[in-house]
């Protein structure tokens, strides 16, 4: 039994809920359970978002992910409230252009990524958050063009198909970073 | 020669309203419309809480029973359930239309929600034994106002051709009364014009019929119309209060 | 897999209701139940089908209830507060015979309450919807495919028991996205000669009335409406029972609980704890037939849900009493975790609260 839960946080507008779409396509494509449980409410509006992606080799139970394999923190308030629901064990994905501080836990894998910096550097300036998401599956699955290019198709609507080679590029970067 | 009939779409039985009650006379005519207009087998009414909740009864098409002041959304979804085909009106009392379901009346007017509405205004509330309406006159003696209405403390009676006449939705507004021969065929004139508008797909049609309550005015039938005339004509002046189609024919002109 | 679709649970009631043959839909904007209104804005239009943001909640159910006089398949969406003005036209909807098909999407109450997830509502759906002696047929999804497979489900019973069925979801359930397969066969319409759709000069005329002046009279239909409830207590319970064969400690929850409760129990049986889940899907009828079989084996029965203790007097009634009956809850939007459900299965395994 395979189970993976995956918390992404950060500010509303980062494309936090987007990411999380992306990576329950990506278990969905790859034949896996899946669950994907968003923040909602008045904190979307300019406040924090955050959603709950869960894949699974069998049947989801709950869809609220409070201890999470994987934790993305695409700002401050994210890590700080986040950091310690992480298990023991797990991965934290951190955007050190937003984030200044370095991660407390010592029982945890983290990986660092100057994501706004690069998508600013790449002139992609709103997919910070799929050079992350590049960077997650490089980390944790293996970094694979077949499945990520159909769990994008899924993901991006046909009117803006355009953006799918932008997002596959942004993804590439933040897997080779 | 037949020179007298009950009009076909009106069901033979007997309407349980007091005597000298105008609602008689309204029936009748919105009957006298549907024979004339060949549509009892597509229209569709719905009656009120009030007086006329029995109408239901009354009439020989398919009729509906609405909750208080809920009508015109009932008639709504019946319209559009078959827009093509379903002819629909409502017939309504003042507290009904003007205080309960005074958002549903503003908004399907709103809307110009292609239906009919037959709306008895007789300034009280007749069936629970009357209550001040929020068409009872300034001054008016009920069961509620035993004073008479102190405008100073509950307000003033609304004018709802008026209001509903500042909106751009609804075609055709008109107020009539049924106090004199002369008075009914007016009224039936402006009821047949409210469901031909309906045929014709122009939308939205009030008729407000300013009506009498003989019992809860404490009247004689004869009084009361006289009444109408006297106090009720004053506040609510006759007339054409809307009618979309005809004022774009006179600006084409 | 290639058939299934990632769905929010909001939309996948809106699609299945379509399927289902829902061409129209009356509901004013409340969270977190919005985006069946602004699925059907979109969808309706172009099936030739009726969307209409109505002025209020209480005009939006007397639009289903003028819909379903005519006989046609029709729904409104709502959440707690915008379910408790639609009460009247739920009660008129039930004193003319009507069917017609309801979705709550809870969030925690009393009054304005907030907007996450609830279960608060279950009194309401289940007992006290409005004045008069009534019953809705009250479904409890527990996933994104059961809210679609319910949908095509309510309409079904609406239809074929002439009332209203109600879909008691939460903020999760509504929010949350997982894979749907909407592959229904859709069962041919029900006759309705009862509609009013016109006499078309063929017919005497049809009335749709829930008045009833005379007592006598009024008294028969109470009881004639309470014997089709019988009827449907009898045929048409719905439930899930999990791990419950060998089970010493039964817990039991719908919708969102029941999937945490299943990770706690999961968790506790590898700590070696027999424990099963009873999940009841309609909540009215209750079903309680897996409740007394239970009682005579377990020690004690938990009933997880997020509001102060509703389904549990359902619980009490249905295992007579017989073993002891505790809540583990949480309310206002809150949701119980699934630690906090494995405590109380620990401690109903030490012997607990006996």
């Amino acid at each position: 039994m395979n189970t993976t839960s995956m918390l992404i946080a950060g500010f509303g507008g980062q494309g936090i809920l987007f990411t999380g779409k992306f990576l329950a396509y990506k278990g969905l494509v790859e034949d896996k359970e899946v669950s994907w449980l968003p923040s909602y409410g008045p904190e979307m509006r300019g406040g924090t978002a955050s959603c709950s992606v869960i894949t699974s080799d069998t049947p989801v139970g709950s869809p609220i992910v409070s201890s999470p394999d994987i934790l993305i923190a695409m700002n401050l308030p994210s890590l700080d409230k986040y950091e310690d629901s992480v298990v023991p064990g797990g991965k934290i994905f951190v955007d050190s252009t937003l984030i200044d501080r370095k991660v407390k836990r010592t029982d945890v894998d983290v990986y660092y990524i100057p994501a706004t910096q690069l998508a600013s550097d790449n002139d992609m300036p709103t997919l910070a958050n799929m050079i992350i998401a590049g960077k997650v599956l490089a980390v944790t699955d293996g970094f694979s063009d077949e499945s990520v290019n159909a769990a994008l198709k899924k993901v991006i609507s046909a009117k803006r198909a355009d953006m799918l080679e932008t997002n596959l590029r942004a993804m590439t970067i933040g897997a080779e970073n | 020669m037949v020179v007298f009939e009950k009009p076909k779409a009106l069901a033979d039985v007997q309407l349980h309203y007091c005597p000298g009650c105008t609602h008689g006379i309204v029936h009748r005519l919105v009957a006298e419309v549907i024979d004339e207009l060949g549509i009892e087998g597509r229209t569709i009414g719905i009656a009120p809480v009030g007086c006329s909740v029995m109408a239901y009864n009354y009439f020989n098409c398919d009729m509906i029973e609405a909750a208080h002041g809920r009508a015109p959304a009932v008639a709504t979804g019946v319209k559009r359930s078959d827009p093509e085909n379903n002819i629909v009106f409502t017939y309504q009392g003042d507290g009904d239309l003007a205080s309960i379901g005074m958002a549903e009346t503003v908004h399907a007017a709103a809307r110009n929600e292609n239906i009919t509405i037959i709306f008895i205004n007789n300034a009280i509330y007749g069936m629970t034994g009357g209550q001040m309406a929020p068409t009872s006159l300034p001054g008016q003696v009920t069961q509620t106002s035993p004073y008479g209405r102190d405008t100073d403390h509950c307000g003033f009676p609304i004018r709802v051709c008026e209001m509903l006449s500042t909106l751009e939705g609804p075609e055709y507004l008109e107020r009539v009364t049924v106090n004199n021969v002369k008075a009914v065929k007016n009224a039936k004139k402006a009821i047949k014009k409210a469901f031909q508008n309906q045929l014709d797909g122009k939308g939205f049609s009030l008729v407000e019929v300013v009506s009498t309550c003989p019992t809860n005015w404490g009247m004689t039938p004869k009084k009361a119309l006289e009444w109408i005339d006297e106090k009720m004509l004053p506040y609510y002046p006759l007339g054409v209060y809307k009618d979309r189609s005809a004022a774009k024919e006179e600006a084409s002109k | 897999m290639s058939d299934k679709v990632l769905m929010k649970g909001n939309e996948a009631i809106a699609e299945a209701a379509i399927i289902a043959g829902c061409r129209h839909y009356f509901g004013y904007p409340i969270t977190p139940q919005t985006e069946v209104a602004a699925y059907m804005a979109k969808k309706m239009p172009k099936i030739g089908g009726t969307f209409l943001q109505a002025e209020s909640e209480i005009a939006a159910i007397n639009m289903v209830y003028g819909v379903s006089s005519t006989g046609k398949r029709v729904m409104t969406s709502s959440s707690s507060p915008g379910i408790s003005l639609k009460g009247e036209g739920i009660s008129y909807l039930a004193g003319a015979d009507l069917p017609a098909l309801l979705i709550n999407v809870q969030r925690g109450g009393p009054g304005l309450g907030g907007i996450q997830p609830s279960q608060s509502d279950y009194f309401q759906a289940t007992k006290g919807t409005a004045h008069g002696d009534f019953h809705m047929i009250v479904l409890a999804p527990c996933s994104v495919q059961e809210m679609a497979d319910l949908t095509v489900k309510g309409f079904d019973l609406a239809d074929k028991y002439r009332m209203t069925t109600m879909i008691l979801a939460d903020g999760t359930m509504g929010q949350m996205m997982e894979p749907v397969s909407l592959d229904y066969e859709i069962a041919p319409p029900v006759e309705k000669p009862w509609a009013t759709t016109g006499t078309k000069m063929e017919r005497k005329h049809n009335i749709v009335n829930s008045l009833s002046l005379v007592p006598e009279e009024l008294e028969k239909l109470n009881f004639e409406r309470y014997e089709r409830y019988k009827k449907i207590e009898e045929t048409e319970c719905m439930y899930e029972e999990y791990m419950m064969e060998d089970a010493e400690i039964c817990v039991t929850a719908f919708g969102i609980a029941a999937r945490v409760s299943k990770n706690a129990i999961n968790e506790a049986r590898k700590q070696g704890i027999k424990v099963g889940l009873i999940r009841p899907i309609t909540l009215w009828p209750f079903p309680k037939a897996p409740y007394k079989a239970a009682a005579e084996k377990v020690k004690e029965v938990i009933s997880v849900e997020l509001n102060m203790g509703q389904m549990i007097e359902d619980v009490k009634l249905a295992t007579e009493c017989k073993v002891p009956v505790t809540l583990c809850n949480r309310a206002g939007g809150m949701i119980p975790s699934p630690e906090q459900v494995l405590e109380a299965i620990k401690k109903a395994a030490k012997g607990g609260t006996k």
